[in-house]
């Protein structure tokens, strides 16, 4: 009996751990919070699934629909009920992003982020190359783009913009 | 629902949060100010883009406010219903806006601060604390850069441009002394590393500002007399109008929610 509790249980937890971490980033759908680094831990405590995330930027609106969107997952697929957990630390960085989490991005049109951390340089950045042509003769045209994880480039070689996930 | 003004209890670690925490409300609420017109719009989106970091900072510092107070009050009762003198943030940051050399000058004398103080407050022997300074740090220098960076394009740039930068930054000298007061909170929170001494840091601040400002073609202002007061509640005129912007839902429609 002990032994079929147990199995359920770890049964629960890996699918706990792979219906959470399929859940899109809201804003960035090609990723998910399992390539991003944001799902932290996955735990069953008194028959509760507790999911652990981490915010990526402190004030990102799309924490809280990436809450939101783990209970509804977990719940829709039977593994509830669920508790969703904020962990402040060790403080996420990009460097935590995987390497198909990556790949996903440079084909989604986005170059993914440099290894961390960013220096503080004026008017310099880190290489960049361009997701389209791998050029990286590129430029910054501004440093805070369409959600706080991004900044807006140029690839000066095929001319195209495009977005850069920054290194955090 | 508490309706009316909070008093928060006078206990050294929950003021030290809170003096944090209002220094990243009050200035992100002032960058949220230029919502709909900024002068560029890739300017828009990167003053909304550091608004939001702040507002970030600060949420997480209030909610860890409620948890050091442990009364049950949440992170909206410290940002709504706190009177103007029971806000703790430095001068500086409730400065109004001016023109756009102001904010931007604004913004690079307290990111060169404030980044390398989240560096250090790392290494507090609070965990929370430690936790999102670490965050926050991150943040932090993507803003020093930008605002640095903007400092320098001004002042290197045409007479007006070079004009209004040099007026933001005699304008806003006098409230950067207060950046490296140390509260009576904080002295009680430095023997046991909680706290880290902030006024170590000025000669780091002082090394990037000095190097912004060359660069920017500016001339540095003496120090003279400097202005205090904020970390024990005693501000410019501006925050009180401020507050009642900010506040004005809560205040008219208390325990409105959405």
């Amino acid at each position: 009996m002990t032994d079929g509790l147990e199995h359920d249980d770890a049964a629960r937890l890996a699918a706990v751990r792979r219906v959470a971490g399929e859940v899109p980033d809201p804003e960035i759908p090609v990723l998910t919070i399992a390539d991003l680094g944001v799902l932290r831990d996955v735990a069953i405590e008194n028959g509760r699934a507790v999911v652990s995330i981490t915010p990526t930027y402190t004030g990102c609106p799309a924490m809280n629909v990436i809450r939101d969107e783990i209970v509804a997952a977990v719940e829709a697929a039977g593994l509830g009920p669920v508790e969703v957990r904020t962990v402040l630390s060790p403080a996420w960085t990009t460097d935590w992003m995987t390497a198909a989490g990556r790949e996903a991005l440079r084909n989604y049109g986005i170059a993914p982020p440099a290894p961390g951390p960013a220096p503080v340089t004026f008017f310099r950045t880190v290489p960049v190359a361009c997701p389209r042509c791998g050029s990286t003769d590129t430029a910054e045209i501004a440093p805070f783009g369409s959600t706080a994880c991004k900044s807006l480039r140029r690839c000066e070689r095929c001319r195209e913009p495009f977005d850069y996930f920054k290194t955090h | 629902m508490q309706t009316g003004s909070i008093t928060v209890a006078d206990q050294p670690l929950l003021r030290f949060v809170l003096q944090r925490a209002d220094d990243a409300l009050v200035l992100g609420h002032r960058l949220s100010e230029w919502n709909g017109k900024a002068p560029l719009m890739e300017e828009e989106m990167a003053l909304s883009n550091m608004a939001l970091d702040l507002i970030g900072q600060a949420r997480a510092l209030y909610t860890y406010a409620g948890e050091v107070e442990g009364v049950g009050r949440d992170e909206d009762a410290y940002a709504y219903l706190r009177d103007e003198r029971a806000y703790l943030n430095v001068l500086l940051v409730e400065q109004p806006n001016g023109d756009f050399a102001v904010t931007i000058v604004r913004q690079m004398l307290y990111a060169a601060f404030i980044e390398p103080y989240w560096q250090r407050l790392m290494a507090s022997t609070d965990a929370t604390l430690a936790a999102i300074a670490a965050k926050a740090q991150k943040e932090a220098a993507y803003h020093l850069r930008h605002s640095a960076e903007w400092v320098i394009r001004l002042g290197d740039g045409t007479d007006e441009s070079h004009r209004r930068a040099q007026d933001a930054l005699d304008l806003l000298w006098p409230f950067t002394g207060e950046l490296f007061e140390v509260s009576d909170a904080e002295r009680s929170l430095l023997a046991s590393g909680v706290a880290v001494d902030p006024a170590p840091l000025r000669a780091v601040w002082r090394e990037t500002v000095s190097r912004v400002v060359a660069d920017a073609t500016l001339t540095l202002p003496a120090d003279g007399w400097m202005q205090r007061g904020g970390r024990e509640g005693r501000h410019s005129e501006y925050l009180g109008h401020l507050l009642t912007d900010l506040q004005y839902l809560q205040r008219s429609h208390p325990g409105a929610t959405w």
